[in-house]
């Protein structure tokens, strides 16, 4: 069974309280259509259990597979550094047919970056942090993405938004 | 400008899918239509009664940890071949999985092509086999971007793979399954994960931390 080597802290990208009784993690790349999918039933979970959950997102680009999932994850960590990593990474998953680097420019600049930091993450700044999250997730067994881990488990089940709400309310 | 962060982004996402659909469209048809055709020329029969809990592994060689690791001779690619002694030196990280094409965009040999430099860092090398051919490898290891080798344990099928106590007769392809051998060709660790969940790959670097670093092994 895998479980998540690195816990959630107040470094990660995350919602909710750090002690909720759920701590869902979410190993995601912004180019993947799994991700997309899977990113409104979150929301829907995410709304349904309030602070009773805490949610984390972790970056795993598949590169070779999503030649924009890196460039886009430079963007929402860019972001992060004014307090928007969550506009950023909700504008790519709402837009992730168009994750052109014209386009992550756009929803920079609607988001409120400088240039300067949009040069920051088409300078690789964020690269490290990245590539941490990856190994990371490849260390507590990721096997694709999204990959989730539910209190510290990977979770292998379905991730549709009823499944997972059901779930919680059993260990909530 | 910030007031319209929601609406901006998503005229993007409009524009680029009316942009799209013609060459998505004309696929499915194509797909629909060939779907059509078989249905028509082979209608579905009743399916054989399988209880899917069981599977067929074939036993006769059940491979440990400690044991040495059959030698093979796959093709990597129509015209190339590779043997487990020729790779012998490193680590090896053997990767059986049941079939190209997976319908999923985070698969395993995907995973793993994206970890090659993490393998690296071990001096391990990663193979890849299954039972289909070199020329479906070649075409699957181009559309995935690969950059480590499939092998084709394909004539006679599963030969390897019956070998390594990892064939499975009732689906006709090779088990999920990892090995990790040593630079002197013995079983370090081995796993094989239960159908249909991709087993990640920290069970492989955990083990590839338990050996000597490459060159000393």
């Amino acid at each position: 069974m895998s479980q998540l080597r690195r816990s959630v802290t107040a470094a990660d990208h995350h919602q909710g309280p750090l002690d909720a009784s759920i701590v869902v993690v979410e190993y995601g790349d912004y180019q993947c259509p799994y991700c997309g999918e899977e990113y409104p039933q979150l929301k829907k979970v995410q709304k349904h259990f309030g602070d009773k959950i805490c949610f984390a997102f972790r970056n795993f680009p598949l590169t070779q597979a999503h030649p924009q999932a890196e460039r886009a994850a430079e963007f929402a960590e860019a972001a992060a550094t004014i307090g928007k990593f969550w506009e950023m990474h909700d504008a790519l998953y709402e837009n992730q047919r168009a994750l052109d680097d014209d386009s992550l420019n756009r929803y920079a600049r609607a988001i409120g970056l400088s240039d300067e930091l949009i040069r920051s993450a088409l300078d690789d700044a964020y690269i490290e942090r990245i590539r941490k999250d990856f190994s990371g997730g490849v260390r507590s067994g990721v096997n694709g993405t999204p990959t989730l881990f539910v209190n510290g488990v990977r979770y292998n089940g379905e991730r549709d938004a009823d499944s997972l709400i059901q779930l919680f309310n059993e260990i909530a | 400008m910030a007031t319209h962060k929601k609406t901006a982004p998503k005229k993007t996402s409009r524009a680029s899918s009316a942009a799209k659909p013609a060459k998505k469209q004309v696929r499915k048809h194509q797909e629909q239509m060939l779907d059509e055709a078989l249905e028509e020329s082979f209608p579905a029969s009743d399916p054989l009664p399988v209880d899917p809990g069981v599977t067929h592994v074939d036993n006769s060689s059940q491979l440990g940890v400690g044991d040495r690791a059959p030698d093979f001779a796959l093709k990597a690619t129509p015209d190339q071949t590779i043997t487990l002694r020729q790779l012998l030196g490193k680590p090896i990280v053997l990767v059986f999985y049941p079939a190209d094409w997976s319908p999923v965009c985070g698969d395993q040999v995907s995973l793993y092509n994206e970890m090659l430099s993490e393998f690296q860092e071990y001096g391990a090398q990663i193979v890849g086999i299954s039972v289909d051919g070199a020329w479906c490898h070649t075409a699957f290891a181009k559309d995935r971007k690969l950059r480590f080798p499939l092998l084709a344990d394909f004539e006679p099928k599963g030969a390897v793979a019956k070998k390594y106590g990892v064939y499975d007769a009732s689906s006709g392809t090779t088990q999920r399954a990892l090995f990790v051998i040593d630079g002197k060709g013995i079983v370090r660790w081995k796993y094989v994960s239960p159908v249909g969940i991709n087993p990640g790959a920290d069970g492989i670097l955990d083990a590839l931390d338990t050996l000597p670093k490459a060159g000393n092994a």
